[in-house]
């Protein structure tokens, strides 16, 4: 508008008739103003999609709804359970994401029309939307474990959703007595964190060798194989021998059922009574992805690998630990590096565009020990319809490596929390 | 020596006939290095601050970090998964970050 103030009279006449086109059709002119982003979930995903949109094209409207006013985050909340860190040192608002333009709703969102194209939240009010992102993380499956229940929950805790439950495990490692033993109970994949239960098993080692050194920590494992496998392995033995026994799927380590009166764990080859208890259940994406129809049979979230938009449900994008991301695992940081991509898709969608092929990468590390770092890494690129792995590259850290390497591991994993929670909520 | 000082020189070339990359959509991968690699005003731990750096300069820590003559522990498993192009591209577009 500011480019000149001479107008020759065929502009005139030009800007005449969009100006009573405008008139006639004032409606279309309204609704095309500025495109609304409605973003489910305010963890690592969905805070990073939310922010991210709004710093591609700031005149999107972009609402993100989120129930809780403070996210509690669950990487180095291992940490919080072995007493290494405080909870408050996992947590943090939503005051920044706000201050950066995001519209945040103190909600839980409880209803998605896709054909509508809106969103029904807990108070009764509806948002519209033009597309949607789904990132609500996974939900504990409480009918996948005979005995597990959310009352189960607050004698066995699963500490897989950070917070109370973290502290509640904490709590219960600190008031065992030395001798005791520790059952950590191990799901099938796909789950959150995959590296997660062996860290866990790792830092309540590193707690109990120093403070409890005659107990015994049991993991129950319904898989034979599991991530950072052969590393983690390694750190128990060098680390804290004698200490951790892992039983795999094929040597009964399978929970099949829980008694939280005895604080048993029932396996098909016998029963393990606990003092400490960490029963992980199976999980399912949030309730809210099933209810927008963007579930398949799986209880996760098919997606088309570039856009992050779900098959089943047009419109509505799905990242994080509730979508079936191919060779992607389940961590903070995939959910972070989906966000941007599945921002910079929906802002060229939204503009007419062609959303370019993508290019993720996941690392994560986990703690053996706090001066103990080890990690995996992956690079994936859309094939066949899925992410899959860039062959050649990824992997986990050398098996030989000195601790020099492990230590700086470490000092890189906490590096990467402090780097990627000021991205997402600083 | 030879390859990377001649790895640098292309890749400085490429990085200063590309300035309009900055305001441009992140070549494929580049968004995802935020997640350990701070955007902010300084890195907030050990692990370095990329946006602004010289775009030769990130091409040829990673051509060193996948061909394995510079140490790296994560680097050289991330880096082998870019092919050179895509490499100089994310290294200008970070280059021309502020």
């Amino acid at each position: 508008m500011g480019t000149s103030l001479r107008i020759s009279r065929r502009e005139f006449v030009g800007a005449s008739a969009a100006t009573i086109t405008a008139l006639a059709f004032p409606l279309p002119a309204f609704a095309q103003a500025a495109p609304r982003v409605v973003v489910i979930g305010g963890g690592f995903g969905g805070a990073s999609c939310a922010r991210a949109l709004k710093a591609i094209d700031p005149k999107l409207q972009v609402t993100l709804v989120e129930p809780n006013k403070t996210f509690t985050a669950c990487p180095f909340s291992n940490n919080v359970i072995a007493g290494l860190r405080s909870i408050e040192a996992q947590q943090f608002g939503y005051d920044k994401i706000a201050a950066s333009g995001v519209t945040v709703v103190e909600q839980a969102a409880t209803a998605v029309d896709a054909a509508a194209r809106t969103v029904g939240l807990a108070d009764g009010t509806t948002l519209s939307y033009d597309r949607l992102v789904l990132s609500p993380g996974v939900d504990l499956r409480f009918d996948a474990l005979q005995g597990y229940d959310e009352a189960a929950a607050t004698k066995m805790p699963h500490a897989w959703k950070a917070g109370e439950q973290t502290l509640l495990l904490r709590k219960q490692i600190e008031a065992m007595d030395d001798g005791g033993l520790v059952v950590i109970a191990v799901p099938a994949n796909p789950f959150r964190c995959p590296p997660g239960p062996y860290e866990r098993a790792c830092l309540i080692a590193h707690y109990l060798k120093g403070k409890k050194p005659r107990s015994k920590l049991l993991i129950l494992d319904a898989k034979d194989t599991f991530s950072k496998q052969r590393l983690f392995q390694n750190a128990w033995k060098e680390l804290y021998p004698g200490m951790i026994e892992w039983v795999s799927l094929s040597q009964g380590g399978k929970v099949n059922a829980v008694d939280p009166a005895t604080n048993t764990l029932i396996t098909d080859f016998g029963n393990h009574t606990a003092q400490v208890a960490n029963v992980i259940p199976p999980q399912r994406a949030g309730r809210i992805a099933t209810i927008a129809g963007a579930t398949d049979n799986t209880g996760w979230c098919a997606i088309d690998p570039v856009t992050f938009e779900s098959k089943s449900a047009p419109n509505i994008h799905v990242i994080g630990d509730a979508c079936l991301a191919g060779a992607m695992p389940k961590s903070a940081f995939s959910a972070n590096a989906q966000a941007k991509t599945c921002a910079r898709a929906i802002a060229t969608l939204l503009s007419g565009g062609s959303p370019a092929t993508p290019k993720l990468i996941n690392t994560c590390y986990s703690l053996a020990a706090p001066d103990y770092g080890i990690s995996v890494a992956g690079v994936y690129q859309p094939k066949n319809g899925v992410l899959a792995d860039v062959e050649g590259a990824g992997g986990v850290s050398p098996a030989d490596a000195p601790r020099e390497f492990r230590a700086r591991e470490a000092d890189y994993a906490q590096s990467w929390f402090t780097t990627i929670t000021a991205e997402v909520f600083g | 020596m030879k390859a990377l000082r001649v790895a640098v020189a292309i890749a400085t070339v490429v990085a200063s006939s590309l300035p309009a990359l900055a305001a441009s959509e992140p070549p494929p991968g580049a968004t995802s290095c935020s997640g350990c690699h701070t955007t902010g005003a300084a890195a907030a731990g050990s692990v370095s601050r990329l946006y602004g750096r010289d775009a030769g300069e990130i091409m040829t820590a990673m051509a060193g970090f996948r061909d394995g003559s510079l140490p790296a522990t994560v680097m050289n498993r991330i880096a082998k998964g870019f092919s050179d192009d895509e490499l100089r591209a994310i290294a200008a577009w970070l280059a021309a970050q502020k």
